[in-house]
């Protein structure tokens, strides 16, 4: 294991520090651990509340800022945060308004959302969660956990914090959070495996010549294994069900967001951009909207996650909104 | 001597050794099927756990002991682990609260009410290839024993035995829960790292109740 760290059971607690000191705008507590906008709580705003494991930065983190989220806890690597910080989190951001909690469908994120929630009514404090579950690659059935919230996260983040930022109230917030997740659908595909530090061994194995298609972003294996393709017919491949699932149909406007999983040049992203793009004009459907980068990743895997969400006017106008944070910032 | 505060201190000094031991084969066990930070996160935990016995006061009962094992390992495990065997510990210590020493009914009350607190939380059930393949059985095998007349640490005994078989049962199972459901069949061949954790928990509870 070749890695940028000093010890492994050090690494979030000095990322937070490096954070703490790049980005004076942000609070950020270290025990409980969570980073929150520096004006915080705003009073009479519903405050934004997300977290997991850590190691898909700049998720959470670096989306916490005017715009979007008020407050981000982040876990171990991989390991969903205890229900402790994520109350101090909620508490923290509290202006009055209530606090919607944004929550990747992980059974570990869950359960540890859940009995915060729980705290923090006790206290006094209304809570909303909005589950995101936007990864096709997963059958959504009785008899698995469900699908996986991955990359479409961003988007519930941008555009519920929008939403927040104009004076939405609670309900009305976690109804426009729900409506992304309703219209939004991603897949990604491993090329390589991430290495958990405290691992210190690739969390799965693929040979030389091989890629996971549908791949979940602490390497949760996806579909199949295939032997590696041109980019165009990879991307064919995940496009393929994410454009069946909603269905996404000819004449929708879309944000088409190209992710990369944190090992992936960027180069190889806008290769993959061209051809989804292309893919998606064929159909009939309109990028009026794109993003493409490290935005939710796992580590340092090689591979990539396209997400396709389905626009309409008051989305739009929410996703074009101001956003100042570490990771997403334009407008204003 | 029975089933008293010194066992549930014992209890809790041995599980921190033995997830201490098996923390590897944890990890290993769940990277094949989950995302490989079981035996890490309940490392720390128990680890926590140990840390805060001696705060305890003198006069503690089991199931004070037994609810500070569910209060810290809710506040330092994550993942799905922190909050199932946190419920687990707490609901087992609330059907215990009043008792000085545990006797087998109480041993078999303890059981059931951490199985049904894992259910209530996580919602598996037997099959689902989840720790409840392990709980169950050693819930049903203690109530039996108890039944027919075997004491605390029999009944114990009887459990741990019961929740190593059910984890090994886990082996054959496509998973219904938690992360390793999004392999489907390919989940087959693998046994389940919460199942075995619970097993070696039980083990550790019977091993010290024996030698109490």
């Amino acid at each position: 294991m070749k890695k940028l760290i000093n010890d492994p059971k050090d690494v979030v607690a000095e990322a937070l520090a490096g954070m703490e000191l790049a980005h004076p705008e942000l609070v950020i507590s270290h025990d409980p651990a969570f980073i929150a906008r520096r004006d915080a709580p705003v009073q009479g705003k519903v405050g934004l509340v997300s977290g997991g494991g850590s190691g898909h930065e700049p998720l959470h983190g670096g989306f916490v800022g005017p715009g979007m989220l008020d407050a981000a806890v982040p876990g171990p690597v991989f390991t969903s945060p205890t229900p402790d910080p994520i109350l101090a989190a909620t508490k923290a951001v509290d202006g009055g308004a209530g606090v919607l909690h944004i929550v990747k469908n992980y059974t570990g994120d869950v359960l540890n959302f859940e009995t915060a929630a729980d705290l923090a009514d006790a206290e006094g404090i209304r809570v909303r969660s909005v589950i995101v579950n936007d990864d096709v690659a997963v059958k959504d059935s009785l008899y698995t956990a469900g699908r996986r919230g991955v990359a479409g996260t961003v988007l519930v983040e941008k555009i519920a914090g929008a939403a927040a930022e104009r004076g939405d109230d609670l309900d009305a917030v976690a109804a426009i959070a729900q409506r992304v997740n309703d219209n939004v659908r991603s897949m990604g595909v491993a090329l390589t495996s991430g290495i958990v530090p405290h691992a210190g061994e690739p969390s799965f194995t693929l040979a030389e010549d091989e890629i996971e298609i549908g791949i979940g972003i602490h390497g949760e294996p996806g579909r199949e294994r295939i032997s590696l393709e041109p980019a165009d017919a990879i991307v064919d491949r995940i496009l393929r069900p994410i454009l069946e699932d909603l269905p996404f149909s000819s004449g929708d406007q879309v944000v088409l967001l190209v992710n990369g999983m944190g090992g992936t040049p960027l180069v190889e992203l806008y290769v993959a951009f061209r051809r989804a793009a292309e893919v998606l004009q064929e159909a009939g459907i309109t990028v009026a909207r794109s993003l493409v980068g490290n935005y939710t990743t796992s580590l340092e895997m090689q591979g990539f996650s396209l997400t396709v969400l389905k626009l309409d006017d008051e989305l739009t106008a929410l996703y074009d909104a101001p956003v100042q944070t570490a990771a997403l910032r334009w407008g204003r | 001597m029975g089933l008293d505060t010194a066992w549930a201190r014992a209890w809790v000094s041995r599980s921190a050794e033995v997830v201490s031991e098996h923390k590897t084969e944890l990890i290993t066990l769940d990277r094949e099927i989950g995302d490989g930070d079981h035996g890490e996160n309940l490392d720390r935990g128990f680890t926590a756990v140990l840390a805060k016995l001696d705060d305890l006061p003198a006069e503690a009962r089991p199931g004070d002991v037994l609810k500070l094992v569910a209060t810290t390992l809710i506040s330092t495990v994550g993942g799905a682990s922190g909050p199932l065997y946190g419920t687990a510990y707490l609901k087992g210590a609330q059907a215990v609260a009043d008792a000085d020493s545990l006797d087998a009914d109480a041993v078999v009350a303890f059981l059931t009410a951490a199985r049904d607190g894992v259910v209530l939380r996580g919602k598996a059930e037997v099959g689902d290839k989840t720790m409840i393949d392990a709980w169950t059985p050693a819930v049903d095998a203690a109530s039996a024993a108890a039944q027919s007349g075997a004491g605390g640490a029999e009944v114990l005994s009887v459990a741990a035995e019961a929740a190593e078989r059910g984890a090994e049962t886990t082996d054959a199972l496509v998973a219904r829960k938690g992360r390793a459901s999004y392999l489907g069949e390919r989940a087959i061949g693998h046994r389940d790292p919460g199942a075995v954790s619970t097993a070696l928990l039980l083990r550790a509870a019977a091993d010290t109740a024996s030698a109490s």
